[in-house]
C-alpha cells in the first residue's frame, strides 16, 4: 500500500493521458503557490480514475492541465502521445457549478457543442433529446437554468458534455453542491451512462465514497503542493450496484482510503 | 407571461388615471389659478390646440435624445470593452473617464454653445456626455462578471476570438449592458432638454422656457407632460428590446421574490 504508483510499469502507449513531472505555480499577490509539484502519472483509455485529496492540493489544477486551459509551469501533459498547448477539444467538461449558461435554455446549452463545433444541428438535438430523456430531463428542454433544481442543473451539464461524443470526460466534483440522496442518484445514472460509451474519465472528488463507487482505479493526492500519493485499484464488478455498495470488499476499500487519509493527518479522530 | 405583461402594464397606467383625477378635482375644488396650476384637462386641452407646433418641437427634442442615445451606445460600448480587456486601458483612459463625471456637465453646457454654436451638435454632444458613463460603467460590469467556468467551457469546445464574444461574453453581459442603456436613455432626455433651455430656437426645452417666460403655465406644463411621455416611451422601447434579447433575464428579474 505504501509504495508509489505501481502503474509506472504499463507502456505509456496504453494511456490515453500521461503526465510528467507535471509542475503548476501560480503568482499570487504575496508571492507563489505551489499548486503541483512533479506529478508524474497515467490515465489509461477507458477508465474511470477518481482524484481524491484535500481541499487545495491542486485537483482542480490538474484538471485544467489536461484540458489545456492552463499550462504547466514545468513538465508536460500529453493525450494520445500528442503534448497539450492549447485547449483540448475532443472533451467534455463539467463543473462543480455554474457551468451552464444561463442565456439559454436547457436544450440551447447542450445544442452549443454543435453551434461552437459546426456539427450538424439535426443529428446532434436528436442526440441531446435523447440523453435529456435518459437523465429525465425530457420536459425542461426549453427550460432556463434558473428554472431548474440544482441537480438537474448538473445532469444538463453532463448532457452537454456528453452530446458530442467525445472519448475524454472532465469532471471536476459535479455533484459537490448536491444533497446526498441527489448525489447518490447521479453517481448511479453516471456510471450506467459510462458503461454504454467506456470513454476515459477524470472524476474529481470529496467523497471517499463516490470515488470508489464509479472508479476502477483512485489516485490518492498528498496535501499541497499536490503529488500523487498512491493510485489504488478498485476492482469491484460493474454496475456498482446496491449489493456491490453494501459489499464487505466495498467498505475495506472506504477504509483503506481513510486510514491512508489518516496517516497523512488530513482525517484525524 | 402574456397576462403578466398585461398586468405590469396595466397597474401604472391606473396609477397615473388616478392621479389625475385627483389632481383635477383638487384643482377645481380649490380654484387654484390656471397660472398656478393648470388642471389636467387644461392641459390636454392645449395640447389638442396647438398640436402640430408641439410635434415640431417634440420631434426636433426627440432627434437630440435619439442621437445622443446612439452615441452614447456607440461608443461607451467599445469603451466598456477596451476597460475590460486591456489592463493599460483601464490604467490610463479609465481613470480620466471617471474624472470627467466629476465636471459639473450641466455647467460645461454654455461652453459648448461658445465653441459648437446654436445647433444641433452642442446639444448632441450634453445628451452624449450626460449619459454615456452609464453605459461604460455597466457594461465593464457586465464584461468583466463572467464566472471563469463559462470561458472555459467554451474553449473546451473550441470557441475563441470572435466566436467566444458573440457566443459567450457578450449575451452574458447583455442584461448589465441593457440596465446601462436604459440609464442613458434618461439621461440623454435630460441633456436634450438642458441643451434646448441654454441655446434653442426649437425643441421642448426652448418652449417649456418661452412659455415659463410668458407665464402660459397652460403650455409649459404640456410641454413638460410631452416630454414625460416621451421619456416614457422611449424607455420601454430600450426595455421592450431587452425583452427580445434577454428574455432569459427579464423572466429571472419578473421572480417576485427578487
Ligand atoms: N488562478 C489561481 N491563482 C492563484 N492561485 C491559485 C489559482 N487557482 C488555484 N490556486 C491555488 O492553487 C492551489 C490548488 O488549487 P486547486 O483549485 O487546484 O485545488 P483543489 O485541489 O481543486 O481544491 P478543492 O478541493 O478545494 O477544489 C490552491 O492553494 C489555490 O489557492
Ligand atoms: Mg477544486
Amino acid at each position: 500500500m505504501t509504495n508509489p504508483a505501481p502503474e509506472a510499469a504499463v507502456p505509456a502507449a496504453a494511456m490515453h493521458i500521461t503526465a510528467s513531472k507535471v509542475g503548476k505555480i501560480y503568482p499570487a499577490h504575496d508571492g507563489e503557490v505551489v499548486a503541483l509539484r512533479e506529478v508524474s502519472f497515467g490515465i489509461r483509455a477507458g477508465e474511470f480514475l477518481s482524484m481524491l485529496g484535500p481541499s487545495g492540493c491542486g485537483k482542480s489544477t490538474f484538471l485544467l492541465l489536461v484540458a489545456g486551459l492552463e499550462a504547466p509551469t514545468s513538465g508536460e501533459i500529453a493525450i494520445d502521445g500528442q503534448r497539450v498547448t492549447e485547449p483540448v477539444t475532443d472533451v467534455g467538461i463539467v463543473f462543480q457549478e455554474h457551468g451552464l449558461y444561463d442565456w439559454r435554455t436547457i436544450l440551447g446549452n447542450i445544442m452549443l457543442q454543435g453551434e461552437i463545433r459546426r456539427l450538424p444541428l439535426g443529428p446532434l438535438e436528436v442526440r441531446a433529446r435523447e440523453l435529456l430523456r435518459r437523465t429525465g430531463l425530457e420536459e425542461f428542454a426549453a427550460k432556463y437554468p434558473h428554472e431548474l433544481s440544482g441537480g438537474m442543473r448538473q445532469r444538463a451539464a453532463i448532457c452537454r458534455a456528453l452530446v458530442h461524443d467525445p472519448s475524454l470526460l472532465l469532471f471536476d466534483e459535479p455533484f459537490g453542491a448536491l444533497d446526498a440522496l441527489t448525489r447518490v442518484q447521479m453517481q448511479i445514472d453516471l456510471e450506467k451512462l459510462w458503461l454504454q460509451r467506456r470513454q476515459t474519465v477524470l472524476f474529481i472528488t470529496h467523497s471517499i465514497a463516490e470515488a470508489v463507487a464509479l472508479s476502477d482505479r483512485v489516485a490518492i493526492m498528498s496535501p499541497r503542493p499536490g503529488q500523487i500519493d498512491e493510485v489504488l485499484t478498485i476492482d469491484l464488478p460493474r454496475p456498482r450496484d446496491k449489493a456491490v455498495v453494501a459489499s464487505k470488499r466495498f467498505a475495506e476499500y472506504c477504509d483503506a482510503i481513510t486510514e491512508r487519509f489518516m496517516a497523512r493527518g488530513i482525517i484525524q479522530y | 407571461m402574456k397576462s403578466q405583461l398585461w398586468k405590469s402594464a396595466l397597474s401604472p397606467v391606473i396609477g397615473i388615471s388616478l392621479l389625475f383625477a385627483v389632481w383635477e378635482i383638487g384643482v377645481r375644488v380649490t380654484n387654484v389659478s390656471v397660472f398656478l396650476l393648470p388642471p389636467p384637462s387644461r392641459i390636454f386641452q392645449e395640447i389638442w390646440t396647438h398640436g402640430p407646433m408641439l410635434m415640431r418641437h417634440a420631434s426636433s427634442t426627440l432627434g437630440i435624445i435619439l442621437a445622443g442615445f446612439a452615441l452614447s451606445a456607440i461608443i461607451g460600448i467599445p469603451l466598456a470593452l477596451a476597460v475590460a480587456f486591456s489592463p493599460l486601458f483601464r490604467r490610463t483612459v479609465y481613470p480620466m473617464l471617471v474624472f470627467s463625471q466629476l465636471v459639473p456637465k450641466i455647467a460645461l453646457a454654455p461652453l459648448f454653445v461658445i465653441w459648437l454654436g446654436f445647433g444641433f451638435l452642442p446639444k448632441v454632444l450634453i445628451a452624449f456626455l450626460l449619459s454615456f458613463f452609464a453605459v461604460v460603467l455597466q457594461s465593464v460590469v457586465g464584461f468583466t462578471s463572467i464566472r471563469p467556468e463559462q470561458v472555459r467551457v467554451a474553449r473546451s469546445m473550441g470557441a475563441k476570438g470572435a466566436t467566444l464574444f458573440f457566443k459567450v461574453r457578450l449575451p452574458q453581459a447583455l442584461p448589465n449592458i441593457f440596465a446601462g442603456l436604459k440609464l442613458a436613455m434618461a439621461s440623454s432626455a435630460i441633456g436634450a432638454i438642458v441643451g434646448e433651455f441654454i441655446a434653442s430656437q426649437r425643441g421642448l426645452g426652448y418652449l417649456v422656457l418661452v412659455a415659463n417666460g410668458e407665464m402660459n403655465t397652460p403650455l409649459s406644463f404640456a410641454g413638460m407632460l410631452l416630454l414625460t411621455l416621451m421619456g416614457i416611451v422611449l424607455y420601454f422601447a430600450v426595455e421592450g428590446v431587452e425583452r427580445l434579447t434577454t428574455g432569459w433575464h427579464v423572466s429571472q428579474r419578473l421572480n417576485p421574490a427578487l
